[in-house]
């Protein structure tokens, strides 16, 4: 008697699940028009009261050590016009070692002016708590290098770091163009170490500046193309470029209509303390009103 | 059970002033040089289309696929909307309306917005102005 109404119960509780999945498939839209940026921040804010869930992969075989593969989730929900939150969880499997979860950041973004300007200053502000064997590359900093990833994994995790990151992030839109530029810079909470810094910068736009009047899945306004730059800046003891990594890194994304938008960038190292190659990939899906679906569902 | 006490009306009467301060007071704020502003895609058929689609795409989900507002959303297809030249509305689309929830859409490359604003005129033309009652209310 127990078994069945646990059996019943249990159906139930699929049946509500289920239903609240195809509310949110229902609810996907096509990503808003955001720049196909991997690393740099644009001042484009998520929606209010939307919610978008991103993976992004990245796999590399860097020389003289194991070759890994990261994924990055992130949930990211627009509070206001002016105001999103993120967080990220992130994990990472290397050959010949182990797969394990590196940790998870939560950030803010701020922006600044209430109107558009020919430079729209967005303010950053990301907690986060990750172990040294984090791969996410979501940005280099400091004296980052390729011998970083020649610990082990068991090594690597026995080091946490808890750390503020703060990003002033700047951004134009012009003539169907987005320019962006990050400064950031990081702290680590729980060890004596000096500021760290890094940039990104980042420069895109889509294939068509116009619509067309017909549905069309491959149009090229469909489609952007872009260019990244980044890399490490030192530390307050030692400001520069002297010892760092920097990626040059071209990217194209395909928003596919009413479905996910997809990303691939190849980040090439431009030093020897950079790795050869960096390849990112990334899918986006936007739930639109994402409590409002919970709402419907409830009725 | 009908009556409201004086907690309730004071309520409405805040939630009033809420909504008539947000009432179109984005207009106040247009320079004169947007103001004047001219679309290039104003009638055309071809535009109307594909402003339509983009705002499908981008400004559906809080407006409604049909603009005529949704929840607390303002109907585009309202008096006040229809009235506004289409360099207001370029003003709007580019800045946004932060505080109350309106996004700035500079992301979108300007002949993009051109063809929404040829869009959202349109449906004014074909409704009749001045007949259109739109569901959402005017809370622009």
């Amino acid at each position: 008697m127990r078994k069945e109404v646990a059996a019943v119960f249990l159906q139930r509780v699929c049946n509500k699940i289920g239903l609240l999945m195809l509310g949110l498939l229902a609810s996907a839209s096509l990503r808003a028009q955001e720049p196909p940026y991997f690393v740099t921040y644009s001042d484009v804010m998520e929606e209010p009261g939307n919610l978008e869930i991103s993976y992004k992969g990245i796999s590399a075989a860097p020389k003289n050590a194991n070759s890994f593969n990261s994924a990055t989730t992130e949930f990211e929900y627009g509070l206001k016009a002016w105001w999103t939150t993120e967080v990220y969880l992130t994990g990472q499997t290397t050959q010949n070692d182990s797969t394990l979860f590196t940790g998870f950041r939560w950030e803010n973004r701020v922006r600044l002016l209430q109107r558009n300007h020919f430079i729209n200053p967005v303010l950053y502000a990301e907690f986060e708590n990750v172990n040294e064997a984090d791969r996410s590359f979501l940005e280099v900093m400091n004296h980052d290098s390729i011998s970083d990833l020649y610990l082990s994994n068991a090594q690597a995790r026995k080091e946490k770091e808890r750390s503020m990151e703060l990003k002033l992030i700047l951004s134009s839109n012009t003539h169907g163009w987005n320019i962006s530029e990050n400064f950031i810079t990081e702290k680590a909470m729980n060890q004596s170490e000096p500021w760290e810094f890094g940039y990104a910068l980042g420069v895109s736009r889509p294939l068509a500046l116009t619509a067309s009047s017909k549905a069309c899945v491959f149009c090229r306004e469909n489609f952007s193309a872009g260019l990244e730059m980044y890399g490490g800046l030192g530390t307050t003891d030692q400001f520069g470029w002297k010892q760092t990594s920097q990626y040059l890194a071209p990217i194209v994304q395909f928003n596919i209509p009413k479905g996910p938008s997809i990303g691939f960038e190849p980040s090439f190292g431009l030093n020897a303390n950079s790795l050869g190659m960096l390849w990112r990939f990334k899918v986006s899906y936007e739930i639109e009103q994402f409590f409002g679906v919970f709402r419907k569902n409830a009725h | 059970m009908g009556r409201k006490g004086p907690i309730g009306t004071i309520a409405a009467l805040a939630l009033a002033i809420v909504c008539l301060g947000a009432d179109g007071s984005w207009l106040k704020d247009v320079p004169e040089a947007d103001r004047g502003r001219v679309n290039p895609y104003t009638g055309q058929a071809e535009a109307i289309a594909a402003g339509k689609r983009v705002f499908g795409d981008h400004c559906a989900k809080c407006h409604g696929p049909d603009a005529m507002g949704k929840g607390k959303r303002p109907s585009l297809r309202s008096d006040r909307v229809q009235h506004a030249t289409d360099g207001e509305i370029f003003w709007l689309l580019k800045n946004g309306n932060l505080r109350k929830g309106m996004p700035t859409w500079a992301r979108l490359p300007e002949p993009m917005r051109w063809q929404i604003i040829a869009y959202v005129k349109s449906l004014g033309a074909a409704a009749g102005v001045d007949g259109t009652q739109p569901a959402g209310g005017e809370r622009q």
